[in-house]
C-alpha cells in the first residue's frame, strides 16, 4: 500500500449499544488490507476504549484512522469536559465513571491504560472545559 | 478444541455459534469489559456473567474464541443476533465460572 488511507467515524454520544462501531469497522478494513491479526487487536482494543470513553464522558466526539505502510494513526476528539489531572487517569483502576456505566461492565479506571499498552506511542492532550485530543500510533 | 467439539461435553450448550471452527487456546475469567480487553488473549474463551450487548463488541475485538456466560445467564435475542452477525460465538453453561473454567481445563488440554 503505497497511499495513506484515511477513515473517519462519527461516535455516538448517547449510545452504549452502537458504541464500537468505529473500531469494528476498522478492524474490518484492516482484515481486508492484510495486516496481522495481532496488531489489528491491538488497535482495535485501544480504539474501542478511546470510544466508550467518548460515550461515558464526552458525549461523543470523532475518530480519524490513517493508515500507512508503517502503521496506524488514530486521532480521538472530543469536546467534553477534559481531564483534569492525566497522570492520574492514566493510573489502572483510576475512575471518575458513574455508577449505571459500571453495571454495563465499563468504568473499570483500565480504559487510558490499555490504550496506552496497546499501543506504541500515545499523546493525551487535554483542556480542561474544553475537550480531549488523544493521538494513538501502532507500528506494523 | 474448537468451540463446536466443546459443545458435545456435557454442560456447555450454544446461544449462537455462526463460527463454531475456531480454536480455543485457554480461557480468561472477567465481567469488568476493559479487564478482559487489557488481559483476556486472542483464541482464549471468555467465562463472564456480563450479558449486555457491549460483551459483542468486546469479544470480537479482543478475538475471543468465544464467550460463555456462566450461571445460566441469558442474554436478549438482540444480543444474540448482533453475535450471529459479527461472527462471535456465544455459550451457555449452568455452572459457575470456576467450575466452568475447571470443566474447560480439562477437555481442552
Amino acid at each position: 500500500m503505497s497511499d495513506k488511507l484515511n477513515f473517519h467515524y462519527d461516535v455516538d454520544g448517547e449510545n452504549f449499544t452502537s458504541a464500537g462501531q468505529a473500531s469494528v469497522s476498522v478492524k474490518k478494513n484492516l482484515r481486508q488490507l492484510g495486516v496481522d491479526a495481532e496488531i489489528i487487536r491491538r488497535i482495535s482494543i485501544a480504539m474501542y476504549e478511546g470510544e466508550i470513553n467518548m460515550v461515558i464522558h464526552a458525549g461523543g466526539g470523532v475518530a480519524d484512522v490513517e493508515v500507512d505502510d508503517t502503521g496506524v494513526i488514530i486521532i480521538l476528539s472530543d469536546k467534553g469536559p477534559g481531564i483534569a489531572d492525566v497522570e492520574l487517569a492514566m493510573q489502572e483502576g483510576y475512575s471518575t465513571a458513574p455508577d449505571g456505566v459500571r453495571s454495563l461492565g465499563f468504568g473499570a479506571g483500565m480504559g487510558l491504560p490499555n490504550m496506552k499498552r496497546y499501543t506504541d506511542e500515545m499523546i493525551v492532550d487535554s483542556v480542561v472545559g474544553e475537550g480531549t485530543t488523544i493521538t494513538m500510533k501502532v507500528n506494523f | 478444541m474448537t468451540v463446536n467439539e466443546l459443545l458435545t461435553v456435557d454442560g456447555f450448550e450454544a446461544v449462537t455459534v455462526p463460527d463454531g471452527d475456531r480454536e480455543m487456546n485457554g480461557c480468561y475469567i472477567g465481567d469488568l469489559l476493559s479487564w478482559v480487553m487489557g488481559r483476556a488473549k486472542a483464541d482464549n474463551a471468555w467465562i463472564t456473567i456480563m450479558s449486555n450487548i457491549n460483551i459483542v463488541a468486546v469479544a470480537s475485538l479482543a478475538d475471543v474464541a468465544c464467550i460463555i456466560l456462566a450461571e445460566g445467564v441469558e442474554v436478549d435475542s438482540s444480543v444474540r443476533e448482533t453475535a450471529e452477525a459479527k461472527d462471535v460465538n456465544i455459550l451457555s453453561t449452568k455452572l459457575p465460572a470456576y467450575e466452568t473454567a475447571v470443566l474447560l481445563n480439562k477437555v481442552i488440554l
